[in-house]
């Protein structure tokens, strides 16, 4: 029994890594008042550019490197139309998710199927992955988890204390008073969207170096949209972002676990969804005002305008 | 040095939208080109052969319309909810609840109705199926502020994994010989083909009346005005005494129903019963969002840019067996074009002047 707790808490982990990776990155860009359905496809663009080139140079590390290079790189293109185009943003989401999927197929096609050599190991804690119970769940883990977590800390650390991130939140509640106070909106948007791509293509890393060890067309299955969905969920905060992040990592585990007593596969495969649904609804009947977005998010926002 | 301004345009004239258009999509012929050129592909070849593929002869031509009828029928529904600034992305989770709703009506009543009766029964059947799928999001916008993207896309996932569990399970028909997927429908619920071709005609003209009537709705009439006033200035709606609830329901019903009608056309024209959803819709509900938007969100102009990307998916097929190229390929060649489309907006509704000054 304990090992069947033990183990099903550990991969709850693994599968909220991505998750919280990209949720993180996208309530940074939410903040600053720019929606980026972009995800799922700067996700797949860092899942198989981090393969590409820790199969060639044998470097996992460098693997992570070229992703978050490239993952920020491919955002430029959303940031590029929302910002300085003031493009619809869910339009423009959609373009970079498909130019994302297709162009990540188009990379990987000569790589599918083949296996990782050398992959991103398991980090173990000295002392405390010793620790009963915990130990096992918490500190044997991939470096991405870890790296999740503290990533998360930091972001919520500089959205909320220091003073680029409150300029940030300030361009996504208040564009004109935050121009007026000297904060570039612009740059602002630009570097927001261009942090939350480097986070969704680490997600992708992740999940193609060290969670599968190999590539294939459409491995991010949907995570991207889910991380959107998250975001609204941890109500636009790195914080909660991390509980949201590994609850929705057991949705993905207990489908595996359930499946043997008989239960669909489709039916608990529905579940993450249908919770997100229904927990959104609860908050909103709870305290509507909680589900306040960034009061600008997703306005393109016009220099001079009035 | 180089200043650039940019002054507001007013007055766009439709051969400038149009022109516009023409450029953005060159543009994005260009940089596709590129990419080709990249992956080492001959891109001359390559997009001639998407065209003479989907175009160029008898046959591209018929799998072209086959494809154009779901892509014209979703895309006009979208006309109207993106209006209304209603983001509907949740087209193909509405598309497979029509399917549900339609198959579950021509296997359980089909056998005992003749055609002239079942045909229509099905196709309303599927237009329920859509309205219901689509409803949810817009009460749950209206009602409890959540934002219809998220909640559309979690539809659509929950509806493809519902449609499953149903052809795994209790609609798992005899006549599969164990495979996932419902019995065929009886005779009577299939719609006619053009001899010689998959087009099931009743669809196609089902699509392009539709495309004529949302015309007139979203022009002419008060529903049509006052979507687009709920769209473009909610706070000048609210004061004018707008219903937001019902208007928001009918939009979507309506946006949700022509994507179950497009279903029908799948499932009744085409495979005949109800199979894995990614048989029933490959993608169409996105594609279509496209479609809308090259169609300036005009439900007339969608049968036209619904034929050019049911093109592009017939010509993309093409391509990936003669050039080797993966499936995503397709993906590469809409999110370009989307990508200029709406760079193109902005020169279309903005003046960009370059100014050269001795400094």
């Amino acid at each position: 029994m304990e090992d069947i707790i033990v183990l099903t808490l550990h991969r709850a982990m693994v599968a909220g890594t991505p998750l919280l990776l990209a949720t993180t990155g996208e309530v940074i860009c939410e903040r600053s008042g720019i929606l980026n359905l972009g995800i799922e496809g700067v996700m797949a663009i860092g899942a198989v550019v981090a393969f590409i080139v820790t199969m060639t140079t044998g470097q996992p590390w460098l693997g992570v490197l070229a992703a978050i290079a490239a993952g920020m790189a491919i955002s430029i293109i959303h940031a590029f139309a929302s910002v300085t185009l003031q493009a619809n943003q869910v339009v423009s989401g959609l373009a970079l998710t498909m130019l994302g999927l297709g162009l990540s197929g188009m990379l990987g096609k000569p790589y599918v199927g083949k296996p990782l050599a050398i992959k991103m190991e398991d980090l173990s804690i000295p002392w405390l992955s010793d620790i009963p119970w915990l130990g096992k769940i918490l500190f044997i883990q991939s470096p991405f988890f870890y790296l999740a977590i503290v990533l998360a800390f930091v972001s919520w650390f500089f959205l909320e204390r220091t003073r680029l991130g409150i300029q940030i939140r300030s361009t996504g509640e208040n564009p004109k008073a935050a121009e007026t106070q000297g904060v570039n909106v612009f740059r602002l948007r630009y570097l927001s969207v261009i942090i939350g791509g480097g986070f969704s293509a680490l997600a992708g890393a992740h999940l193609s170096i060290s969670y599968s060890k190999s590539w294939i067309e459409g491995m991010t299955a949907g995570r991207g949209w889910i991380a959107i969905a998250l975001t609204i969920f941890a109500l636009w905060n790195p914080g909660r972002a991390i509980w949201a992040a590994f609850l929705f990592g057991g949705f993905f585990v207990v489908q595996y676990l359930l499946q043997p007593l008989g239960i669909s596969p489709s039916f608990l495969a529905m579940l993450p969804y249908v919770a997100t649904l229904f927990i959104l609804l609860l908050i909103s009947l709870k305290d509507p005002r909680k589900l306040n977005a960034p009061a600008m998010l997703a306005e393109p926002y016009k220099r001079g305008e009035r | 040095m180089i200043k650039i301004k940019t002054t507001d345009r007013y007055n766009i004239t439709r051969l400038r939208s149009f022109m516009t258009n023409i450029a953005s999509l060159l543009a994005a012929l260009v940089v596709i080109s590129i990419i080709f050129l990249v992956a080492g592909v001959n891109p001359i070849f390559a997009i001639s052969e998407i065209f003479s593929g989907s175009f160029g002869s008898f046959y591209g031509i018929k799998e072209t319309i086959t494809k154009a009828i779901p892509l014209i029928l979703i895309g006009t529904g979208l006309t109207l909810a993106f209006r209304a600034k209603f983001w509907n992305i949740g087209a193909e989770g509405q598309m497979l609840m029509g399917a549900i709703f339609a198959t579950w009506t021509g296997l359980t009543f089909g056998e005992a109705l003749p055609s002239y009766i079942i045909v229509p029964l099905i196709f309303l059947a599927g237009f329920i199926g859509g309205a219901f799928w689509g409803i949810i999001p817009a009460i749950l916008k209206i009602k409890y502020s959540i934002n219809e993207v998220i909640s559309t896309l979690m539809l659509n996932y929950i509806c493809a994994e519902f449609l499953t569990m149903l052809i795994v399970g209790p609609w798992k028909g005899k006549a599969r010989f164990g495979f996932p997927g419902t019995n065929n429908l009886p005779d009577s619920a299939i719609l006619g083909l053009i001899p010689g071709s998959r087009i099931h005609y009743a669809t196609l003209i089902l699509a392009l009346i539709c495309a004529i009537v949302l015309c007139v709705v979203i022009y002419k009439t008060r529903f049509g005005y006052e979507a687009r006033v709920v769209g473009e200035n909610p706070d000048a709606g609210k004061y004018a005494g707008i219903n937001f609830l019902k208007t928001g329901l009918i939009l979507m019903a309506i946006s949700g129903g022509l994507a179950g009608f497009a279903s029908v056309g799948e499932v009744a024209g085409i495979h005949h019963y109800l199979g894995y959803p990614a048989s029933i819709s490959s993608g169409y509900g996105f594609t279509a969002i496209i479609v809308a938007w090259l169609a300036k969100l005009n439900p007339l102009y969608t049968v036209i840019s619904g034929i050019f990307f049911a093109g592009i998916l017939v010509g993309g097929d093409a391509i990936q067996i003669s050039l080797g190229l993966p499936a995503a390929t397709v993906e590469i060649v809409n999110g370009t074009l989307l990508v200029f489309l709406i760079m193109g907006d902005y020169f279309l509704n903005h003046k960009v002047t370059f100014q050269f000054s001795n400094k």
